[in-house]
Order: structure tokens, then C-alpha cells, then sequence
């Protein structure tokens, strides 16, 4: 089913970045999800799992208020950042995506050259002293996300011009530029290759040393190969939440363990 | 007979062919529809497409030519002393087509039987006085040599419109019984519709193509008989305009080229801003509820007459103006027709241009380049600022460009806005006049229509066609480059 398991994983208990209780979320009159309940840990990879409108996008998006964009969207509960509530009225939105960074299903690089795209960020967040320093800023984050050696003779290009893994990668840039503190990512791989999926796997490796990232996939091969823990949704609600080894050898509900070997989904 | 009713006998054959070819159709397959090789309305169809499309592209073509061929024919009959001193071959002709006229009237009126009409002689007839007792007026007697040529006129064009009656209905009748015999269930009726139907669609796209070359045409003419008149260089490069209908006219351009270009500047200074301010928070702000409440208002300004703004200037914003800048105000204005006046109405009139073009272009803009920006913290006003407008802004520029050419075109709103006279000054509160407004104005006075001072509307028109098309060129250019983008 998957290809590298890793019973041996580590299991030990890291910080708790973000806390969800009780959290509910409408579209008008759909009830998206219900009732979710999780604990997120820092410096580790969250994998959400689950069929097709299961509403794990859903819930990924309530986590930077993405879902404020959309007017008909509600959502109830209590949702934390480092004990914050993030969905009081005193938080800034605003500040609160530059906190939490996004990526999305579709690379959206934004039509700038590569080096705009990646200065976006920083520039207005004014997180750079200068040129010198914003340039630094870009090249490590370029770096970082495994793109420099590509594009280094050629910032000046347009970021809409690259390839769509490199495009991705650049997006993945451009997020890690706002220095966040956690990343989601909304299926970032579905639009790309196996190469290009390979190389964002690795890099998603690499940013677990600085940041808590969430990742929602279709793929349970890519939750197994990059999480150290996997939640599975079914229907608006949180099945099941583990370590990701457990969920994936010992899964206690009969719905995950149908999901992951194939019957529903 | 007449050419309507030749069209409604050839749509009635059209019909009664969509009928016959799908019974057929029907017969041939013993009513089983399975058997067809397309569905049994196709049948019809192919009957009805070659019955009428044919037969109307003929009847069209022979009207078009039919007078050519005729006028021909007849103006090699008239004899060179026919044609008196003073006048020409074209004026001669005329008079002869308006007695031929003249005669099928009394004909039609019974004061004349056909007979009379082909026989009388100028000799012995007051052809004149028994046109005229038929309500056709001719200018003088009429000779001898236009009588025998617009009988003969008549002859021909009556055995013309014979011959066209009988050639349109055999080939109407011709189309109906081929297409009829062909009708079997293993006809291809459908691929034969299809192609039938991408000539109708080719004709159509063909006569507009060719209706814009037919208007660049008449300019181009009578631009040339401008020029032999009056030189070029003194048109395009004059700084004074004054035309005196005696003769001695200074026509240069420049004066109503600056007054076409600085109301257009005006209008648009008001009109770019606040249509694309309006476009803006109609597509990244409104609610739903506010957008189908607001659009829809806005656009309503496109749909007022330009008359109606016209008026609009005249009694309320130029008396509004005169009030604050006139002399019991700041003391620059003399009148409430002024530059101005015209360019704030015209600003008016382009917003919902402006707004509407926009609007669409911005939310072309996909939306992953809106959660891009909004996912890195960027606040909604930063995301439009930085990264909506920039990727709409070639749509933009379009858009801006289309309304600046509606605003050279615009004349009422300058006649009743902006006044008369052809100034060069930089002062926004003095009257001017714009290309088109003098257009109307050479147009409509009492000069003969050879004179030079009426044959500058057709270079005036020819200018102002050549800056709005390469404006429009440009806008859509632009719009086209930026389509690819997303694409």
C-alpha cells in the first residue's frame, strides 16, 4: 500500500502549535465540518487524508482565516495559534497570514519576475533594512526551497514563465520569505509531476527543522512518505488522528482502515 | 413584379421544401429514423437552404447590378448634344431616371396608360406639366432625346426585372427539385447542412467587411476632391479655422484637432478615476448584494442619449460652472459653454465605459493570484494595488483606450456644451469646437456641395476616422496581448 512505512519513527511529544475545539464550519446552510478536535505540533509534518469534499481543505483554510474571503463561509469553535485565539476580534487576519503561510493546489505565481514574486512577502511586511538585505532575504528563501541553482542567472524573468514544478517551488519561496511560523499546504503536488513531487517532498523535509507544516494530499503514498502525523477526514468530521505510522499500520476506526486499503474513497 | 413578393414565394417554396424533403426523408427509411444517415429535420432543412439561399444570393446580386448595366446601356444612347453646356453626362442621367420614374408613377396612378407611356413624344407632350400633375417635379422641359432615353430606360429595366423574376424562381425551383431527388436516407443531409450553414455565416461576416470598406470608400473620395480644392498643407498644418461661405476660407485642422483633444483630456481625467475606482470596488469589495444593486446603476449611464448629456451641460453644469468661475465667482469664465463644461459631461458619459470593461477585466484575474497575495498577509487594498491592477492593468489601458476614441467621436455634447468657436488656447474655460461638431456644421449650412468649405467635412471625417481606427487598433491589441496571458 505504501512504500516506506517507518514503524521506527521517533514519537516524541514537540510543542503544541495550533489547537483546534469544537470547530465548525457552514457554507450558508451545508455544514462543512463538524465538531473538529486536533492539536497540531511544531517542527513536525501534519498530513490531512480523506476522500474528495471530506472537508479537509476546508478546515485547512479556517486555520489562516482564508475562509473570511468567502462570504457565505461561517465558522464556529476555537481555534489557537501558541494559545492565541485566532478568530478573536482583536487579531489582525492580516498579520495572522504572514504568521501562517499558505500554498496553494495550483502554483499561483504572481505575473512579477521570479525575484518580485519572492520579495512580495517581505516587501510588504517591510521585513528586509534594504536592498542588500532583501536580496539576501530572496536568495535564501530561493534556496530553501531547493530553486536557486535553477533560477539564479534569470530573476529578472517572469515567475509565470517556469516550469509548473518549478512555479510550485517558487510559491513554496515566496511563502518561506514572510519567515511564517507555520505552512499549510493545500495538495501541493497534484498538479505536478514526479520529479517535481519528489523534489517539493524533500524540500517539505527540510522546512519540518524551522516550521510546523500541514499538508492536505489526495496521495496516502505522499502522507505516509512525508508525515510524522496523519489526520484522516471523513465527511466534515476528524476520524482519526495519530502518529502516522500507527494510522497507516493500525488504524483503530473500521472507516480509516476501509479508506486507506481502498474500499471508500 | 415586385421584389417582395418574389422573396415571400421563394421562403414559401423554402418552407414547403422543409416539408416535402423531411416526408421524404421519412418515406424513403419506411418512418424509421434509424435508418437515416441524419436526423429527418436535417432533410428538410438541406431542401429549404437550397431552395431559398441561392435564389436570394442571385436577386441580390442582379438588384446591385441591374442599374449599373441599365445606366450604362442608356447613357450610350444619349447623343453628346444632348448634353448642353454646363452640366455633364452624370446630371443628364439622373434627369432621365427621374423621368422614367415620373412615367411609372402615372402609370401606376392611371393617369397614363402603358401605352402612352412608351409612345409620347416631346414633341407633342408637355411631358413636364403631366409629370408634375403626378406629384414628379423636373427641373426644366424635358427634351426629346432624356424622353426617348428614359422610355428606353424603362424598357430595359422592365425587361430586366423580367428576366430577374424568372431566373430567381428557376433557380428556387431549380434548388428545390435537386435537392428533393437527392433526398435518399443514405444522403449525407446533415454534413451538407453544415456546410450550407458556414456559407451563410461567411456571407454575413463578409458584408460587414465589406460595408466598413464601402464607408472608408465614400471618405476617401470626396477627401480627394477636398484636396484638389484646398492644399493639404494648409489643412493639416493651419492654426485658423474660419470658413466664409464666399469663398477665401482659412480650413486648418489644428484649432478643432487641440478642441477634440482637450475636451477628450478632460473627459477622461474624470472618467478614468472614477470608473476605474467604481470597476475596482465593485469586483474586490461589494458584497453580491451591492454589486447587483450597483451595476446594473451604472450602466444605465450608457444607456442616456448623448443628446440628453448634451442638455445636461447646456442648463445645468455650464450655468453651475459660470457660477463659481464666472465673473460674480473667480472671474475666469465668460460663459457656461466652455471646454470644460463639455469635458466634465463627456467624463460623465465615459464612466460606465470605463467601469464596465474594467470590471469584467478585473475579475478575469483569476482568483489564485488574489489568495496568493491574501495568503502572504497582504491586505486587500495591497493585493489590488500590487498584484490585481498589474496583471489587469493591459486590459485596463484597453478599456481606456476605447473610451477615449467613443470621446473624439462625440459631437452633441460639444455642440451643446463646448460652443462654436475654433480656438487655440490653453484655457480650460474659453469655448472651442471639436472635428465633429464642425463636421455637422459644414454639412448642414447653404454651400454648394463642390465648394471646398462643405467637401472639409469629408476630410475632417476621414482625419477623425483614421485616429479613432489606429486607437482602436491599439486598444485591441493590447487587450488581445493581455488574453494570451491566462489563456
Amino acid at each position: 500500500m505504501y512504500d516506506n512505512p517507518d514503524l521506527a519513527r521517533t514519537t516524541v511529544t514537540r510543542d503544541i502549535k495550533i489547537a483546534a475545539h469544537g470547530c465548525q464550519v457552514f457554507y450558508g446552510d451545508t455544514h462543512a465540518i463538524k465538531d473538529v478536535d486536533i492539536d497540531i505540533e511544531d517542527k513536525t509534518v501534519t498530513a490531512f487524508i480523506g476522500p474528495s469534499g471530506c472537508g479537509k481543505s476546508t478546515f485547512l483554510r479556517c486555520l489562516n482565516r482564508m475562509n473570511d474571503t468567502i462570504d457565505i463561509c461561517r465558522v464556529v469553535g476555537d481555534i489557537r495559534l501558541d494559545g492565541e485565539d485566532i478568530y478573536d476580534k482583536r487579531v489582525d487576519p492580516v498579520q495572522l497570514r504572514a504568521k501562517v503561510g499558505m500554498v496553494f493546489q495550483k502554483p499561483n505565481p504572481f505575473p512579477k519576475s521570479i525575484y518580485d514574486n519572492v520579495a512580495y512577502g517581505p516587501r510588504i511586511h517591510g521585513l528586509a533594512r534594504g536592498k542588500a538585505d532583501l536580496d539576501e532575504i530572496v536568495e535564501s528563501s530561493l534556496r530553501r526551497a531547493a530553486i536557486w541553482e535553477e533560477v539564479k542567472d534569470r530573476l529578472d524573468a517572469p515567475g509565470t514563465g517556469l516550469s509548473g514544478g518549478q512555479q510550485q517551488r517558487l510559491c513554496i519561496a515566496r511563502a518561506v520569505a514572510t519567515e511564517p511560523e507555520v505552512l499549510l499546504m493545500d495538495e501541493p503536488c497534484s498538479a505536478l509531476d514526479p520529479i517535481a513531487t519528489a523534489q517539493v517532498e524533500e524540500l517539505i523535509d527540510e522546512l519540518r527543522s524551522q516550521y510546523s507544516v500541514v499538508i492536505v494530499t489526495h496521495s496516502m503514498q505522499q502522507a505516509a512518505r512525508v508525515s510524522q502525523k496523519t489526520a484522516f477526514f471523513h465527511l466534515g468530521s476528524l476520524v482519526e488522528y495519530g502518529e502516522t505510522g500507527h494510522i497507516f499500520t493500525n488504524p483503530t476506526d473500521p472507516r480509516t482502515e476501509s479508506y486507506i486499503t481502498g474500499r471508500i474513497g | 413584379m415586385p421584389v417582395l413578393w418574389l422573396v415571400l414565394i421563394v421562403f414559401a417554396l423554402g418552407a414547403l421544401g422543409f416539408v416535402l424533403g423531411r416526408r421524404r426523408a421519412l418515406g424513403g427509411a419506411g418512418g424509421d429514423i434509424r435508418l437515416l444517415h441524419s436526423l429527418p429535420s436535417y432533410y428538410g432543412t438541406n431542401v429549404a437552404l437550397l431552395t431559398v439561399v441561392p435564389a436570394l444570393f442571385l436577386l441580390g446580386i442582379w438588384l446591385l447590378v441591374q442599374p449599373i448595366v441599365v445606366d450604362a446601356k442608356v447613357s450610350a444612347l444619349l447623343p453628346d448634344s444632348a448634353i448642353s453646356e454646363g452640366t455633364t453626362r452624370d446630371l443628364v442621367m439622373s434627369d432621365v431616371r427621374r423621368i422614367a420614374e415620373g412615367l411609372d408613377k402615372a402609370v401606376a396612378e392611371g393617369a397614363m396608360t402603358h401605352a402612352q407611356a412608351r409612345d409620347i413624344r416631346a414633341e407633342f407632350t408637355d411631358v413636364r406639366n403631366r409629370l408634375g400633375a403626378v406629384g414628379v417635379a423636373l427641373g426644366s422641359r424635358v427634351g426629346a432625346p432624356e424622353l426617348f432615353a428614359a422610355q428606353r430606360y424603362r424598357r430595359i429595366a422592365g425587361e430586366g426585372s423580367l428576366a430577374m423574376t424568372g431566373a430567381v424562381l428557376a433557380l428556387a425551383l431549380g434548388g428545390f427539385a435537386l435537392s428533393l431527388i437527392r433526398t435518399t436516407p443514405s444522403f449525407r443531409a446533415r454534413n451538407s447542412v453544415e456546410t450550407g450553414i458556414r456559407y451563410v455565416l461567411i456571407f454575413a461576416a463578409t458584408i460587414a467587411v465589406l460595408t466598413t470598406i464601402g464607408i472608408v470608400l465614400s471618405l476617401v473620395f470626396n477627401t480627394i476632391d477636398f484636396f484638389r480644392l484646398y492644399p493639404a498643407w494648409d489643412f493639416f498644418f493651419g492654426t485658423t479655422w474660419s470658413p466664409s461661405f464666399g469663398g477665401g476660407s482659412d480650413l486648418g485642422i489644428l484649432p478643432l484637432l487641440w478642441g477634440t483633444f482637450y475636451i477628450s483630456i478632460i473627459a477622461l481625467a474624470v472618467s478614468v478615476p472614477i470608473g476605474l475606482f467604481a470597476a475596482i470596488y465593485l469586483s474586490e469589495y461589494a458584497t453580491p448584494h451591492v454589486r447587483a444593486f450597483a451595476k446594473p446603476m451604472i450602466e444605465v449611464l450608457a444607456g442616456i442619449p448623448t443628446i440628453v448629456y448634451g442638455l445636461f451641460a447646456l442648463l445645468t453644469v455650464g450655468p453651475l460652472l459660470l457660477k463659481v468661475f464666472g465673473q460674480d465667482g473667480v472671474g475666469l469664465m465668460q460663459a457656461g459653454t466652455a471646454v470644460v463644461t463639455a469635458g466634465l459631461v463627456m467624463g460623465i458619459m465615459l464612466i460606465p465605459f470605463v467601469s464596465s470593461l474594467s470590471d469584467d477585466i478585473i475579475n478575469a484575474v483569476p482568483q489564485s493570484m488574489r489568495d496568493g497575495s491574501l495568503g502572504l498577509g497582504a491586505t486587500r487594498s495591497e493585493t489590488v494595488r500590487q498584484v490585481v491592477l498589474p496583471a489587469a492593468l493591459p486590459g485596463i489601458v484597453g478599456a481606456i483606450l476605447l473610451a477615449a476614441s467613443r470621446a473624439i467621436g462625440e459631437t452633441m455634447i460639444v455642440v451643446l456644451g463646448a460652443g462654436a468657436a475654433a480656438n487655440l488656447s490653453l484655457n480650460p474655460f474659453e469655448a472651442m469646437t471639436t472635428v465633429t461638431a464642425k463636421i455637422v456644421s459644414q454639412l448642414t449650412g447653404d454651400a454648394d456641395f463642390a465648394s471646398p468649405e462643405a467637401l472639409v467635412a469629408f476630410a475632417l471625417g476621414m482625419t477623425l476616422f483614421v485616429i479613432t481606427l489606429g486607437l482602436n487598433v491599439f486598444a485591441l491589441y493590447i487587450v488581445r496581448k493581455y488574453r494570451e496571458q491566462y489563456e
